[in-house]
C-alpha cells in the first residue's frame, strides 16, 4: 500500500512536471509562429510586397511605331501609314455565340483565314489577341465598328503598317518587315512584344540591321487581373517610345531614279560622293516591293518572284559578284605609273598578243597605244605587254587598295565582297606561282577577279577624289576626315584625263556624254565575260550574254560625283551600262533633263515601274490560274 | 466569472473570459470571410455565423454535464466512433471511393472529427483507471497502443493524413501526461527517423508530392508548391499593418487557393498585417492556457488528463494549420478552428471546449462544497 501511495505521489509530480513540459513547448510553438509570421511580414515584406504585385497587375505590351527612315535631304523613305486591323480577345468572347462566321462575312475573309482564325483562338490563352485581318479597308472596318454591340469580342483598331512609298526601289536597300518567327522570338528570350499581333520586325537589308534604332520601347497598358484571367480594372497606363528617325546618305530622287531608268534589266547602280563617301543610290534592279512583303506576300507573288531569272530577291549591291572587265583598266594604270612606266611608253596593238603558247586576241587592231589611248579605246594588248614588265604584286596591291575586292563597314546583313587576285592569294589558295597569263587575265579584269557592284562606284570615287573615302550608308554625323590616296597627284590626273576621253574624245564611251553644258563625265566600260574566255557572246540567249559595266565621276574636273553600273548580260558596257549612268549622272546636276530622257523610254517599255509591276503580277496570276 | 445581482446565477456562472475569447476569435473569423468572399456575408460568413452560434450553445449545454458522465460516455463514445470509421472503410469499398464521411440525411458526418475528443477522452478513463505502481507496465501501454493505433490507422487509410496525424498526437499526448516511461517516446521519434524513408515510399502520389514540395516549394510554384508559394506571398505582403479590410489582392484576385478554409489566416494576415496575426496567435494561446489551467486544477486524474489532452487538441489544430500555412509544414488539410469556413472543425474544437468548460465548472463546484 505504501508503494502504491508513494506512486501516486511521485504520479501527480510527474504529470506537474510534464505539464510545464507541455506549455513549454506549446509556448515555443508560440514563439516560433508569431517569429515566422514577423519574419515574412516584415523582414521579408518587400520581397512578398513586390510578388503580390506582379500577381495582381498584367502589362499588355502597346507596340511602339517604329522610327522612320529618311533620305539625305529628309525626304521619307520608309514610314508607317495608319492600317485597321480586327483581332478577337478569345477572353472577351461569349461561350455559345460564334461571332466569327459573322466578321468573316463582314471583313470577305476566305474559307483559309476562317480556319486559322479557329486554330488560333483553340491554342491561345489570357489576353493575347488573335488577329482576324490587318490592313482592312476604311469601309470594312468602319462596317465591324458599328455591329461591334453585336460582336462581343471582336475588337477594331487603328494601327500602323510600314510603308515605302518608293517600292521596289528602295527594296533590296531596305529590306522590309515582317512578323517575328519562332527562332526570332526564341532569340530574344521570348520577348513579348514580338507576339503581339501586327507587331513587325526588320527581317531584312537596313530594317534588319538598324532594329535596334528604328523598334523604340513598347509601352504598356497596365490591368489587374484574377488568377483566372478575369479583368478587374485598368490600371494608368505606361507610354511607349517610338523608335528613332534614321537618316540615310542616300539621295531618294536618285535612288529612284536610278531605279526606273534600270527598266526590266537586270543590274545593279551605285553612286557615291567621292568628298565623303556617301552612298546616294544603292539600287539592286529588279526587285520585289516591300510593300507586300511586310504585309506578307501572297503565295503567288512568291512564286513569280522566285521563278523569274532576273532573281528580283538577289540584292545584287550587296551580294552580286561580278568580273570586273577593264573597268579596272584605270586602276592598272595607276599602278604602272606608280611603278615607273612612262604614260608616253607606246605599245602596238595588232589584235591580240603572245604570252607564252597562249595568244591572247584583242577587241580590234588598234595599232600604236599610249596609255592615255589605251584607257580610252580599252585595249587589252597595252595591258597585257604592260603587265609583263611590272611587278603583278605592286600591281594588284593597287588594285585592291583602290577598292575591288575590299570589304566595306556598312550595316547591310550580308556583304560578299569577292576577289582581287594577287600573287600571294594565289600561292595560299591555289598553291601556285603567279604566270604571265594571270598578270593578262587580271589586266583585263578577268580570271580570278570578282567584284560587288558598291566596289565599282568606290574605285572611280577613289580615283576622281584622290581620297581614300570609305563608303557610308548612315549620315550620323560629319563623316571622319577622309586621307588622301598614297599616290602622286600628277599620274592620278593622267589616268583622270585618260577616263575623260574614254566619254568625250574617241573612246568607247562617246556615245554616252552628258547633255549638260560645261559638264563633262569621265568613266570606263567594261565588258564582262560571262560564257567563255575570249569569245564575245552576242548569243540571242540572254543568260549567256556578256555583262555590261561602266564606272564613271562627274564633272570631270571637278569631280563630285561617282557612279558604278552593272548591268547583267546586258552586252558591252558602253551600249547597255554607260547610258543609264549618264541619265543617272545627269539627274544629279539636272533633274528636268533627266526626267527628258526616260520620259521616252518608260513609255517604249509600257509604263512606269510601278504601272510595269503590277502589269506583271496581274499576268502571272492569270497565267496560273489558267495552269491550275 | 461575473458575479452580479442583476445576471441570473446560472448564466453568471459561466465562463465568460472563454467565452468572449471564442466569441472574438470566431467574430474575427466571420469578419475574414465576408472579405475573402469578396465583401459579402455570402456564401460563407452567414452560414459559418450560424453553425458556430448553433455549436457554441451546444458547448455551453455540454457545460452542464457532470465528469461522471463525461467518464461514463467516454469508452460508448470511442466505441460508436470507431465503428462509424469502419463504416466509412466499408462504404468506401463498396462505393469504390475513397470517402471520409457518413451521409446522414440532412447532415455530413465525418466520424474522423469524433475520434480526436474521444481518443482524449478514452485514453484519460484508461489510465485513471490503471494504478498507479502499474503505470510503467507493459498492461499499461499495449492497451493504449491499440485503442489509439486501430482509429489512426483507419483514418490514414481514408486517406486523412493531417487528421491521422492530429488523432495520434493527441493520444500521444495524454499517454505523455500519464506518465509512460520517456524511452516510450524518445524510442518512436529516433524510429520515425529511420522509417521516414520508408514511410515516404509508401505514400500516395498526392502526399509524397506534398512533402517534395514543403521541402522545396520553389521547385514547383506554379504545380503543387503553388499553395503554399501564393499564401507566403500574402502573409508576406500583409506587413505590419496589413493592406486593409477588403484590399487583400492576394486573397481578391484568386492568387490564393483555399483562402476561405485551410488558407483562411493567410487572407487575414495580408489585410491585417502581423498585428491581426499576433492577436489571433495570442487569443488562441490564451483558450490554450485555460484549458491547460483546467487541467492543471483539476482534482480527479481523469479531469487532468482529459482537459490536457482536450486543450492539446485545440493546440494542434491551430499550430499544424499556421505552420503549414506559413510554409513550416506541409500542406496536410488542417483548417484553423473557428476561423476557418466548415462545420467539421468548429464542431470538434466546440466539444473540446464543451467537455472543458463542463470539467471546469466541476472543479469550481467542488471547490465551493469544499
Amino acid at each position: 500500500m505504501k508503494a502504491i501511495r508513494l506512486t501516486a505521489a511521485h504520479q501527480s509530480i510527474t504529470f506537474s512536471r510534464r505539464m510545464m513540459l507541455l506549455g513549454g513547448a506549446q509556448s515555443a510553438v508560440g514563439a516560433l509562429l508569431i517569429g515566422r509570421m514577423g519574419w515574412l511580414s516584415v523582414a521579408q515584406n518587400q520581397k512578398y510586397q513586390l510578388l503580390s504585385e506582379s500577381n495582381r497587375v498584367q502589362l499588355i505590351p502597346v507596340p511602339p511605331r517604329r522610327g522612320w527612315i529618311i533620305d539625305r535631304n529628309g525626304k521619307p523613305i520608309a514610314i508607317n501609314r495608319s492600317s485597321f486591323r480586327v483581332d478577337i480577345i478569345p477572353q472577351q468572347l461569349e461561350k455559345d455565340r460564334d461571332v466569327i462566321p459573322q466578321v468573316a462575312k463582314l471583313l470577305a475573309l476566305t474559307d483559309d483565314d476562317v480556319a486559322r482564325i479557329r486554330g488560333e483562338l483553340a491554342e491561345t490563352r489570357g489576353f493575347r489577341p488573335v488577329q482576324v485581318a490587318e490592313n482592312v479597308s476604311y469601309e470594312q472596318y468602319a462596317s465591324v465598328t458599328v455591329r461591334l454591340p453585336d460582336l462581343p469580342g471582336v475588337q477594331a483598331t487603328r494601327g500602323y503598317s510600314r510603308y515605302y512609298p518608293d517600292g521596289p526601289a528602295v527594296a533590296h536597300l531596305l529590306g522590309y518587315v515582317g512578323t517575328a518567327n519562332a527562332k526570332e522570338y526564341e532569340a530574344e528570350d521570348k520577348n513579348p512584344l514580338l507576339i503581339i499581333p501586327g507587331f513587325k520586325i526588320g527581317k531584312q537589308g537596313l530594317e534588319k540591321t538598324l532594329e535596334p534604332h528604328l523598334r523604340g520601347t513598347p509601352g504598356g497598358q497596365r490591368i489587374e487581373i484574377t488568377a483566372r484571367g478575369k479583368l478587374v480594372q485598368e490600371l494608368d497606363p505606361k507610354p511607349d517610345r517610338s523608335g528613332q528617325t534614321v537618316q540615310l546618305t542616300i539621295d531618294q530622287g536618285l535612288q529612284q531614279y536610278a531605279a526606273r531608268r534600270m527598266g526590266d534589266q537586270s543590274g545593279a547602280l551605285v553612286a557615291m560622293d567621292v568628298a565623303t563617301g556617301d552612298m546616294l543610290a544603292f539600287v539592286s534592279m529588279p526587285a520585289f516591293d516591300p510593300n507586300s512583303f511586310s504585309e506578307g506576300i501572297g503565295r503567288t507573288e512568291w512564286k513569280m518572284l522566285s521563278e523569274n531569272d532576273h532573281i528580283p530577291l538577289l540584292n545584287k549591291v550587296a551580294q552580286g559578284l561580278y568580273p570586273s572587265g577593264s573597268t579596272i583598266k584605270p586602276a592598272m594604270a595607276l599602278a604602272f605609273l606608280k611603278q615607273g612606266v612612262d604614260p608616253k611608253r607606246r605599245v602596238v596593238c595588232r589584235g591580240g598578243y603572245q604570252i607564252g603558247n597562249r595568244y591572247f586576241r584583242c577587241d580590234a587592231i588598234h595599232g600604236s597605244m599610249d596609255m592615255r589611248s589605251a584607257v580610252e579605246r580599252s585595249c587589252n594588248t597595252y595591258f597585257w605587254a604592260t603587265g609583263l614588265i611590272t611587278d603583278p604584286a605592286q600591281t594588284t596591291e593597287m588594285v585592291q587598295y583602290l577598292g575591288y575586292g575590299q570589304e566595306f563597314d556598312l550595316p547591310i546583313p550580308t556583304q560578299r565582297y569577292g576577289t582581287m587576285p594577287s600573287p600571294e592569294w594565289l600561292a595560299k589558295k591555289y598553291h601556285r606561282k603567279w604566270q604571265g597569263y594571270d598578270s593578262a587575265n587580271t589586266s583585263i579584269g578577268q580570271g580570278y577577279v570578282l567584284i560587288n557592284p558598291m566596289q565599282l562606284a568606290v574605285m572611280p570615287a577613289r580615283l576622281a577624289g584622290g581620297k581614300l573615302v570609305q563608303p557610308r550608308l548612315l549620315m550620323r554625323g560629319p563623316g571622319k576626315r577622309v586621307p588622301n590616296l598614297d599616290v602622286d597627284p600628277a599620274h592620278l590626273a593622267i589616268v583622270r584625263d585618260a577616263m575623260t576621253a574614254v566619254v568625250n574624245e574617241h573612246g568607247t564611251a562617246v556615245a554616252s556624254k552628258l547633255p549638260l553644258d560645261g559638264i563633262q563625265m569621265a568613266g570606263k566600260t567594261g565588258t564582262a565575260q560571262v560564257f567563255r574566255l575570249g569569245e564575245r557572246g552576242h548569243e540571242s540567249n540572254w543568260a549567256l550574254r556578256d555583262h555590261a559595266l561602266f564606272i564613271a565621276f562627274a564633272p570631270a574636273d571637278k569631280p563630285r560625283y561617282a557612279i558604278g553600273c552593272i548591268i547583267e548580260h546586258g552586252g558591252f558596257g558602253a551600249s547597255a551600262a554607260a547610258p543609264i549612268v549618264r541619265d543617272s549622272m545627269t539627274y544629279l546636276f539636272d533633274k528636268q533633263k533627266a526626267y527628258a530622257a526616260l520620259a521616252p523610254l518608260e513609255e517604249q517599255w509600257g509604263g512606269t515601274l510601278a504601272e510595269r509591276n503590277a502589269r506583271q503580277l496581274a499576268a502571272f496570276k492569270s497565267a496560273s490560274r489558267a495552269k491550275a | 466569472m461575473i458575479t452580479s445581482a442583476i445576471i441570473p446565477r446560472p448564466l453568471a456562472r459561466l465562463p465568460w473570459r472563454l467565452i468572449f475569447l471564442v466569441v472574438g476569435i470566431a467574430g474575427f473569423g466571420l469578419i475574414v470571410l465576408y472579405s475573402a468572399a469578396g465583401g459579402s456575408a455570402q456564401p460563407w460568413a452567414i452560414k459559418q455565423g450560424i453553425v458556430f452560434t448553433f455549436f457554441l450553445s451546444l458547448a455551453i449545454a455540454m457545460s452542464w454535464m457532470s465528469e461522471t458522465t463525461i467518464k461514463q460516455i467516454s469508452f460508448p463514445l470511442y466505441g460508436v466512433t470507431l465503428i462509424m470509421l469502419i463504416g466509412v472503410e466499408v462504404l468506401g469499398f463498396v462505393s469504390k471511393g475513397a470517402q471520409r464521411w457518413l451521409d446522414l440525411g440532412p447532415i455530413r458526418l465525418q466520424p474522423s472529427e469524433f475520434m480526436k475528443p474521444a481518443i482524449v477522452l478514452t485514453l484519460a478513463r484508461f489510465y485513471e483507471l490503471v494504478p498507479a505502481g502499474e503505470i510503467r507496465k507493459w498492461r499499461a501501454i499495449w492497451p493504449a497502443f491499440v485503442l489509439l493505433g486501430v482509429p489512426a490507422f483507419l483514418i490514414l487509410v481514408q486517406p486523412d493524413l493531417g487528421t491521422c496525424i492530429m488523432v495520434l498526437l493527441c493520444g500521444v499526448t495524454v499517454m505523455f501526461l500519464a506518465g509512460l516511461p520517456w524511452w516510450l517516446f524518445l524510442a518512436p521519434a529516433a524510429a520515425v527517423a529511420i522509417a521516414a524513408p520508408i514511410a515516404y515510399g509508401m505514400m500516395h502520389g498526392y502526399q509524397r508530392k506534398r512533402i517534395d514540395t514543403f521541402l522545396d516549394p520553389e521547385s514547383d510554384p506554379l504545380g503543387a508548391g503553388y499553395h503554399i508559394a501564393q499564401s507566403k506571398i500574402a502573409i508576406g505582403s500583409g506587413g505590419i499593418w496589413g493592406k486593409g479590410f477588403l484590399h487583400g489582392s492576394q486573397s481578391h484576385l484568386d492568387y490564393l487557393p483555399e483562402g476561405h478554409t485551410d488558407f483562411v489566416f493567410a487572407t487575414m494576415a495580408e489585410e491585417w498585417g502581423l498585428a491581426g496575426g499576433v492577436l489571433l496567435i495570442l487569443a488562441f494561446g490564451a483558450v490554450i492556457r485555460w484549458g491547460m489551467l483546467v487541467s492543471a486544477n483539476a482534482r480527479t486524474r481523469f479531469g487532468q488528463l482529459a482537459a490536457a489532452g482536450l486543450s492539446a487538441t485545440i493546440f494542434f489544430y491551430v499550430s499544424i494549420n499556421l505552420m503549414m500555412v506559413m510554409g513550416l509544414a506541409p500542406v496536410v488539410g488542417v483548417p484553423l478552428p473557428l476561423v476557418s469556413f466548415g462545420g467539421s472543425a468548429v464542431m470538434t474544437v466546440m466539444l473540446c471546449l464543451g467537455l472543458l468548460m463542463a470539467l471546469e465548472r466541476q472543479q469550481r463546484t467542488v471547490s465551493r462544497l469544499a
